[in-house]
């Protein structure tokens, strides 16, 4: 070997470049984010001022902004709190059984095989809830309504077509399903298996180990997952634009085919046609739908995130 | 090639947590220089220190001077890449790039670098690496292959050649048999000593025979208790150190007393 | 407990310390728990072929009534611990099986409905012209790949750049938390938010009633680059640190090391999830409804008016289907096959990039 000077080392000037541009390129994109998350905010704001300030009778109903809205939010709340209601159960079984209870060499591919049902787009769900779901459920609604009529959920009368609140809320449920049994699924996983071999060493049978193991490790876990599916649910459009027959406001009856629509679905209906304040208006509806999953979607993030500061 | 590296009162920090404390030393080319200790002394960081990987660590800092050929690898206008390229580093896992051939990396370190290379120069590059590191003979008709498919000993070797066609003047290795069986082991061992005439080398070894056999200077680090700073002990020749060592606390633990 | 001395058994000694046949208690065989169930569901099928109930309600009670006959027999035989574990593993089997119910439907409507018109014509024409019979979705096939690309365009640069950012760059500092948790924010955003922010900007950049096809790739960016972000995190956090230090320990800059050992090693990670978010958001129908509006012939200007694309043209077909409806309705059943097979496609090829060109490693 020829011994040769080593050459200076370089100094600052010169070397940073590359890294200078690269770091800045990944950091633009990260505030970019942060800027098109205050844009969301803003535009609607802008865009949604014009039926805020509006007077009542120029707002479509005539009856000014909240009375127009209240409805639909409700019908929002509605929906959701139904498929939320009918979802969370099964999809904790789901996760329970593909975790624990179904053949190992199985448990991968049923899984996937429940992510199947969050690859289909919101409008085929739709499809199927108007021509599948709807006309199997009229002998059911027509079921409840004779049996159950004195609950107010059940009053009727009973819709012929089968496109209620209800069906409405069913549809959903299928949809958030494989969100919260993902969520579930992976925080079953997590939870630590040495306490679930200490509970089987003391001779639990499966249940029992679950029961003592597992779900009080994943309860935050599946709260949280079902909030998320909670978020969904509420901002969830073309699949209750089909599947819901809009007529009527308020009302707490599940069976009939006078339903209060949906924040969102209402947009996806109307927006195609609106000119003018109208397109204010729905823009400023859409702003109370971004609101409330805003916060239903913050508060899930804190349950879930909670839970991973308790883990960690 | 091979430099000498001056270590002043260097104090290693991770946050506000200091991790070494107060060492002098003087490194010689051309030679082997091991340090040993008890696990959390700090033998590692302060290897870690001399190339600057120790920075990688969010929070990480040092105070104090690393001196090689006059200059000070800590100046702030030093950039740390430059000093990484003088003195290079192999892990105690080996680490081939998954995504790269045999021969891909070998040159990783030059073609990384921004250099155009002809074919015939890499080419010579991979071969005379290869042939350091002892592993030509044993992979020289499937350099094509993945890396990762070599087996442990091999994929060190192959680190160690990836390391040295950089042409470094310092060669750091940080227990870089203790993932390896023995007969693999002696391989490494082998190839340093010959890579001495070329390359300053500092190892880091739980191994006190390893050190033993492969080195001219030994440093002992140690630490007085949980949450304090470690400190060079005791720095000498291999020989005297493993006979007759100055400090006390030196021969308690080569004697295997505690560690 | 107490330990047991095996200098002094507290048995007599002829006697075993215990009796695992006893303690076991009476077992059902091995393959009782799915043969009552199966007799339980038996049981539900009389009735249901003497009435004529529904395939709907005949699946209810046979999981009512197999879960009923399992949890019983088992509590005679077994006792109550042994009853309960079976009790919960027939409703947890019975929540998967209940789960399957919409997926099968769902899938078996859409193809027998869709299968008709899956035709040349479908492919080959728009709906230029067309009231009643014929007519197809090519315009509208063109619109959602130009959209869905466009989106992508957006997305994957932006999206990939944050993700690095928040691993290589962020050190967990104060701006990769917030962007962190606006990520996971705008994760929820529903999507036909996203299309009236995408309105909104357009509207106030070209005035009101404004329909474009780039202002629906925007509004899909809004809901793909928050997926994107997720998924290559996930994967950059997966590439280990020892090969980012062995690539410093040559002198390889951070942003080469970057460029040239992280994104190649995560290669089919990265591949994999963008995939995903592409399959996430083609089939999305309520933001491009409300920004990209629809048309019978074919645009595949982005930049020019209003554009056809598959969701909306499925929504359209099927609530304005014409005179008469049933040409209408099944071309929006074939338009909601297509975008199944669009979507499980997108999925099965991202499965196919994991496996693929996951890095070869021996470990």
């Amino acid at each position: 070997m020829t011994t040769t000077e080593t050459p200076p080392l370089p100094t600052t000037g010169r070397r940073q470049v590359g890294d200078s541009v690269f770091a800045g390129a990944a950091k633009a994109a990260g505030i970019l984010i942060l800027v098109v998350l205050a844009g969301v905010a803003i535009f609607l704001v802008t865009e949604a001022a014009p039926a805020i300030t509006a007077a009542p009778e120029d707002v479509p109903g005539g009856e000014g902004l909240a009375a127009y809205i209240g409805p639909l939010i409700f019908g929002t709340l509605l929906a959701a709190v139904i498929a939320l209601v009918v979802a969370t159960p099964l999809a904790v079984g789901i996760a329970l059984f593909i975790t624990y209870f179904a053949p190992r060499k199985l448990a991968q591919t049923l899984g996937y095989v429940v992510d199947l049902l969050a690859a289909i787009p919101s409008v085929v769900f739709g499809f199927w809830g108007i021509f599948a779901l709807a006309p199997a459920l009229v002998p059911l609604f027509g079921w409840l309504e004779d049996n159950l009529g004195f609950i107010p959920l059940f009053a009727g009368p009973a819709s012929s077509t089968g496109r209620t609140m209800l069906t409405a809320g069913l549809v959903l449920a299928v949809m958030i399903l494989p969100i919260i049994s993902a969520i579930s699924r992976e925080v079953f996983r997590q939870a630590p298996a040495l306490h679930q071999e200490a509970a089987l060493a003391l001779g639990a049978t499966r249940w029992e180990m679950i029961k003592m193991a597992v779900l009080p490790y994943g309860r935050s876990g599946v709260i949280g997952g079902a909030m998320l599916g909670l978020g969904r649910a509420l901002g969830e459009t073309l699949a209750i634009a089909l599947v819901l027959s809009v007529s009527g406001g308020i009302t707490f009856n599940l069976i009939s085919s006078g339903n209060p629509s949906t924040i969102a679905a209402n947009i996806a209906l109307n927006f195609p046609e609106s000119t003018g304040l109208d397109v204010n208006t729905l823009i400023a509806s859409g702003l109370a739908l971004f609101v409330i999953t805003l916060a239903v979607n913050m508060a899930a993030r804190y349950v879930v995130n909670r839970r991973a500061d308790f883990t960690e | 090639m091979a430099k000498r590296i001056e270590v002043s009162d260097l104090d290693i920090f991770y946050g506000n947590f200091k991790a070494v404390e107060g060492v002098n030393v003087s490194i010689e080319p051309r030679s082997v220089t091991a340090l040993i200790g008890p696990s959390g002394c700090g033998k590692s960081t302060f290897l870690r220190s001399l190339n600057r990987m120790h920075e990688v660590i969010p929070g990480a800092r040092v105070e104090g001077k690393v001196v090689m050929d006059g200059q000070n690898l800590y100046d702030p206008d030093t950039d740390p890449v430059a000093v990484r390229r003088q003195i290079g580093m192999v892990f105690q896992r080996p680490n081939p790039f998954p995504t790269m051939s045999i021969y891909d990396n070998v040159v990783a370190g030059v073609r990384l670098n921004g250099g155009r290379m002809k074919k015939s120069d890499t080419d010579a590059i991979v071969e005379r690496s290869l042939q350091s590191a002892n592993l030509w003979n044993e992979v020289k008709d499937r350099l094509d292959r993945p890396g990762a498919g070599l087996s442990g000993g091999q994929q060190q070797r192959l680190c160690i050649a990836r390391a040295i066609a950089v042409e470094p003047q310092v060669l750091l290795m940080d227990e870089p048999c203790s993932a390896l069986d023995p007969i693999s082991t002696l391989a490494i061992e082998d190839l340093m000593t010959e890579l001495k005439d070329r390359f300053t080398i500092v190892i880091v070894t739980h191994n006190l025979q390893q050190a033993a056999r492969v080195s001219e200077q030994t440093g002992f680090f140690n630490l007085n208790g949980v949450g304090q700073p470690g400190r060079l002990i005791e720095f000498n020749p291999t020989e005297k150190i493993f006979s007759n060592p100055d400090v006390k606390a030196t021969e308690d633990y080569i004697s295997g007393r505690f560690g | 407990m107490s330990t047991p001395t095996p200098t002094a058994p507290s048995r007599p000694e002829a006697a075993p310390e215990f009796d695992l046949a006893a303690e076991s208690g009476n077992r059902l065989p091995r393959f009782a728990g799915w043969g009552l169930f199966v007799l339980g569901a038996l049981l539900a099928a009389a009735p249901t072929a003497l009435l004529g109930w529904s395939t709907g309600l005949f699946v209810v009670l046979a999981i009512v009534v197999g879960t009923v006959v399992t949890w019983g027999v088992s509590r005679a035989v077994e006792g109550r611990r042994k009853s309960t574990d079976r009790l919960v593993t027939c409703l947890v089997s019975s929540a998967f099986a209940i789960a399957m119910v919409p997926l099968f439907s769902l899938v078996y409507t859409v193809v027998s409905n869709g299968v008709g018109r899956l035709d040349a014509e479908f492919f080959t024409s728009s709906m230029v012209g067309v009231i009643g019979e014929g007519g197809g979705a090519y315009h509208a096939i063109m619109g959602t790949l130009i959209v869905t690309a466009l989106a992508t365009l957006i997305s994957v640069p932006i999206g990939v750049l944050t993700a690095i950012y928040l691993v290589e760059y962020g050190n967990r500092g104060r701006l990769s938390k917030w962007i962190t948790f606006l990520v996971d924010v705008m994760t929820g955003i529903p999507s036909i938010v996203a299309g009236l922010f995408a309105y909104a900007l357009f509207a106030l950049l070209f005035g009101p009633g404004v329909r474009l096809g780039v202002a629906g790739a925007v509004a899909l960016s809004v809901l793909m680059i928050p997926v994107v972000v997720r998924s290559v995190e996930e994967v950059l956090k997966l590439v280990p640190n020892e090969l980012r230090e062995a690539a410093y320990a040559l002198g390889v800059p951070k942003w080469r090391t970057i460029i040239k050992v992280v994104l190649p090693t995560a290669a089919a990670g990265l591949g994999t999830g963008i995939t995903l978010s592409i399959a996430r958001v083609v089939g999305e129908t309520a933001p491009l409804l409300i920004t990209v509006g629809i048309t019978t012939a074919l645009n595949v200007n982005p930049f020019d008016g209003r554009m056809a694309t598959l969701p909306v043209y499925a929504f359209y077909q099927l609530t304005q289907p014409g005179v008469p409806p049933e040409f209408g309705i099944n071309r929006a059943w074939t338009a909601a096959l297509l975008l199944i097979i669009l979507v499980m496609a997108l999925n099965l090829i991202a499965r196919l990039i994991s496996r693929v060109f996951a890095p070869k490693t021996n470990r």
